[in-house]
């Protein structure tokens, strides 16, 4: 089944030292003139960090910027639900750090399948990102000298986490809103709130344009341009029940997957460890606890199995604190992905906190004892009163319970260096590429590539892009414009039409058990086949059976809805036969056929140290898989332990 | 686990800015106290789809309380009873079964109904537009520590700049004042060294463009701080008061 691809897969990494890299090709990089660059327009998809970082960039240099969000004003996009913090490696605290160890850490916290160069240069740009916010007026927080203030997060021994409370990715998505906010008023961006990209329009194999939906009336629009930016985020919500917000979809990165751009490694997804535990089936989200409270709270299971007394009931020495015994080393702030297992092993094994057979404690008893109640107030406040409004249950007296649940995607298009997707013009930013966290990501390293991409890498890019020249013109009365258009209207009319008895819930519910069953947090060759099944017969089910009431040519949340459950019903189907494919287990990839004796993942580099780009083949057809090899030459590849 | 409850709900439904809307009667049976008030609407949707009738619009989000894109009256109070919550984080456990809800859009005339419960609040953006930034070109930022900000001025900063941008504290205004948004960002950027070169500017044009966009005066009636839920204090209105005086005198 694999193919090299490799034409196509050409990740174009600039030559020279690793750390020389992105500064030579800035150098190498075509230039557009100041006074031709309002000649230039480019489409924007996505709002946040990526996306509005990009737009607001690319207009503050003089392009012409269309800009798009699902929301309805730009300062919604789901960044803004961030929580713990942005990583940089700015040393501030003299504790070790470098470009050179943020670089490392994110390549080993990504167990060895991310590209070395797209992460030096993330680690690179770490550091103008917090002087870019800073400017901006982020008001991050600080010590009582005025400078700024650091937390710890998982997988890493320094501390190099900037945050603003609880609420990092807001701050930050609100200087970025505020950049953008400028251009709309400077007339470079044009700003379409409430439209939903719903194709992407390829014209003599460049993309040149998009057709949306406008929320608000139903109307399908079309834009043109001589770029497109995706900057949609991730598909978590292909679980359902997930951390993203309720509109995080695939849409926009599925119709540009369908119109040949290759989908990179799809199954890596990371389950976080910390999040409230799903207590019943009416639920539409799981609330992420955040990364942060690790630095003080103590994960622990009782040492028995099917112990039912309460938490505060059960003595020390019945408790079993199996992170700090099983990784020393780094206690309970090991990387996501193995915290997230080991909580699976002990419910596995039955034990679990008291109230569900599905959770674990993660306890600041010891914190409050020696920090004092106010402190830990201080630092967590917002998080335990949010827990507290769901559970009813506080904190500060009775551990918190926690379980893992489905929160980032580290798999999206697949990008080269210059986060070009395999169709030309289209560029991919953000959560929605699959460049730089290889099988998993780090806590705090998703708002800072966010930021990366938006506001450093992709108009740098786009404008060597432009100063190419050679586009031609492509009006929206083109061809190929006029097919998209209809070919959405025909699918949405479709919709509306089934008229069967299902609704969208409750098949979406069913997709997300079926994910969460077979390609969570451990995966194997029977479920995984079972799930591509059941997932091709839920799809059939979903064409022929579903309900969605409501006119097109309106408002219609529930057909938005509709359209977003038919791409993660053909997503879902990729990511299990992506995990079938990856004979391995890497990261938060775990395969249970691949494991050591400890039970951790066993990492086969001699056959799967690649990156996975699949193909769409046409509708009834397998996708094909191509490999992009990948090489490191900077950093010795071990087998990743935190011990 | 618990009790379900019966709800009765008697929703705004209108199904466009320029139709008549009024209020229509629902009961949602199979109610559980753990459910949040949204997950009792995406509830009543389910039945009425499976009736083949058109879904209560209603705008949501990130559901935990930070995008502030929720935004309902509930028994006549922005986000409902309950203090310092957004209307997605609102339980049902603080409702009993049997009882009768009303549920409306936030009313304000600077932010017209789109349908049933969903508003349009572009005049948010539109204000902040004008001068809710700093300017601050990518590539020109001096380094994070070069100039130190004393920390109860970060935490001041960090206080306003917490709203969400929901308009809660419009719809609760008598006035449809749109005073705590606006001061909110002004206060924000005031309180920080980055922000002192525009101060001026920024608190004139943006409190014109509040004015242009037909918020009301603010009366100091309170019920706006009453109802954030994020808690912005009142206090940053009468910060933008002062900037905007030192704008227009030019000081
Ligand atoms: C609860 C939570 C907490 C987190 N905490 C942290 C943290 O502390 N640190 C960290 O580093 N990371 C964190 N993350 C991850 C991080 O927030 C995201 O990965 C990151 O913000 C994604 O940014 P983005 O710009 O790529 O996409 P997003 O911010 O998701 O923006 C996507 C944009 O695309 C638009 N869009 C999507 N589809 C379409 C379409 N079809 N048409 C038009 N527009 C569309 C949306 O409207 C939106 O504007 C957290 C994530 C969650 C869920
Ligand atoms: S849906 Fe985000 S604040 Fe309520």
């Amino acid at each position: 089944m694999s193919s090299s691809g490799a034409s196509r897969l050409d990740a174009k990494i600039p030559s020279g030292p690793l750390a020389e890299k992105w500064d030579k090709h800035e150098m190498d990089n075509g230039l557009v003139a100041p006074a031709n660059r309002r000649k230039f327009s480019v489409i924007v998809v996505g709002t946040g960090l990526a996306g509005g970082g990009a737009a607001a960039t690319l207009g503050e240099l003089g392009y012409n910027v269309l800009n798009f969000c699902i929301q309805d004003t730009p300062r919604r996009a789901h960044s803004v639900a961030a929580q713990g913090g942005i990583n940089a490696s700015k040393n501030y605290q003299y504790d070790g750090d470098s470009v050179d160890r943020l670089f490392y850490d994110t390549v080993k916290g990504g167990d060895y399948r991310s590209r070395e160069a797209n992460v030096y240069r993330l680690s690179q740009l770490s550091m103008d990102i917090i002087d870019q916010s800073v400017a901006q007026g982020v008001p991050f927080a600080r010590e009582y000298g005025g400078t700024l203030a650091n937390r710890s997060f998982g997988g890493v021994q320094v501390s190099r986490t900037f945050y603003a409370r609880g609420q990092t990715g807001q701050q930050l998505l609100l200087g970025v809103y505020s950049a953008l906010s400028r251009q709309v008023a400077a007339g470079t961006v044009k700003m379409f709130p409430r439209h939903e990209m719903l194709d992407l329009v390829v014209v003599d194999g460049k993309a040149r344009g998009i057709i949306c939906r406008d929320l608000t009336t139903g109307e399908l629009k079309r834009y043109q341009a001589d770029a497109v930016v995706l900057a949609t985020g991730g598909y978590s919500p292909v679980f359902y029940l997930s951390t993203n917000a309720v509109n995080c979809n695939a849409t926009a990165l599925w119709r540009a997957h369908r119109r040949g751009a290759w989908f990179a490694n799809p199954c890596y997804t990371q389950i976080h460890p910390t999040a409230v535990p799903q207590m019943g089936d009416y639920q539409s989200k799981l609330t992420l606890m955040s990364e942060s409270l690790r630095n003080d709270g103590r994960v622990w299971v009782p040492k028995k199995a099917g112990d039912t007394r309460r938490p505060n009931d059960i003595p020390e020495a019945e408790r079993d604190y199996y992170l700090e015994r099983r990784y020393p080393a780094f206690g309970n702030l090991v990387p996501r992905d193995i915290a997230a297992r080991a909580a699976k092993v002990e419910c596995d094994a039955g034990k679990s906190a008291y109230m569900s057979s599905q959770s674990v404690y993660l306890d600041f008893n010891e914190a409050i004892g020696r920090l004092g109640r106010d402190v830990v107030a201080d630092r967590y406040g917002n998080l335990f009163a949010m827990y507290e409004e769901i559970l009813n249950d506080n904190p500060y007296e009775t551990p918190m319970m926690i379980y893992p649940a489905p929160h980032y995607t580290m798999g999206g298009l697949w990008v080269d260096y210059n986060l070009q997707s395999t169709i030309e013009g289209l560029f991919v930013a953000g959560e929605a590429n699959f460049s730089d966290h290889g099988a998993n990501r780090l806590g705090a390293s998703a708002l800072m590539q966010g930021c990366a991409d938006g506001y450093f890498v992709v108009p740098r890019v786009v404008a060597n892009y432009l100063a190419k020249g050679g586009l031609g013109e492509a009006s929206t009365d083109h061809d190929a414009f006029q097919e998209a258009e209809s070919s959405v209207r025909g699918r949405y009319d479709s919709l509306l039409k089934i008229n069967g008895s299902r609704t969208v819930r409750d098949i979406h519910w069913e997709l997300g058990r079926t994910m969460w069953d077979a390609v969570g947090m451990a995966r194997n060759k029977g479920g995984l086949d079972d799930a591509i099944t059941k997932i091709g017969a839920l799809r059939d089910e979903f064409w022929q059976n579903l309900k969605v009431p409501g006119e097109g040519d309106d408002m219609n949340k529930q057909l938005e809805m509709a359209g977003r459950l038919a791409d993660y019903l053909e997503l879902g189907e990729l990511m299990a036969r992506d995990a079938l494919a990856r004979e391995e287990s890497c990261g938060g990839h775990f395969r249970e056929e691949h494991k050591t004796e400890e039970g951790e993942a066993k990492r086969d580099d001699d056959n799967f140290m690649h990156v996975a780009a699949w193909e769409f083949k046409g509708d009834g057809q397998t996708a094909e898989r191509h490999v992009e090899e990948l090489s490191y030459e900077n950093i010795q590849v071990k087998t990743r332990s935190y011990k | 686990m618990s009790q379900s409850m019966t709800i009765n709900l008697k929703i705004w439904r209108q199904a466009s800015g320029a139709a008549d809307g009024g209020f229509v009667a629902y009961t949602v049976e199979n109610v559980l106290p753990e459910m949040s008030f949204l997950e009792m609407l995406d509830l009543l949707n389910e039945q009425l789809a499976l009736k083949g009738e058109a879904a209560v619009e209603f705008d949501s989000d990130c559901r935990e309380g930070i995008c502030g894109t929720c935004g309902l009256v509930i028994k006549g109070t922005a986000h409902g009873p309950h203090a310092a919550t957004t209307t997605c984080e609102v339980r049902m456990r603080h409702f009993h079964d049997g009882e009768t809800i009303t549920v409306e859009p936030f009313r304000a005339k600077p932010f017209p109904i789109l349908k049933d419960l969903v508003v349009d609040r572009t005049a948010f953006d539109r204000i902040q537009q004008k001068g809710g930034f700093i300017t601050a070109n990518v590539g020109s930022a001096p380094d994070g520590n070069a100039v130190p900000i004393p920390k109860t001025d970060a935490d001041k900063a960090m206080d306003a700049a917490s709203c969400i941008g929901c308009g809660a504290c419009v719809a609760a205004c008598p006035n449809a004042s749109a005073s705590l948004f606006v001061s909110a960002k002004i206060s924000q950027l005031s309180y920080l060294p980055q922000g002192q070169v525009e101060r001026g500017r920024r608190a004139l044009a943006m409190v014109t463009q509040m004015d242009a966009e037909e918020f009301g005066d603010c009366s100091n009636h309170g019920e706006c701080e009453a109802v954030c839920p994020k808690e912005v204090s009142i206090e940053n209105i009468a910060r933008m008061r002062r900037e905007f005086i030192k704008g227009a005198f030019g000081k």
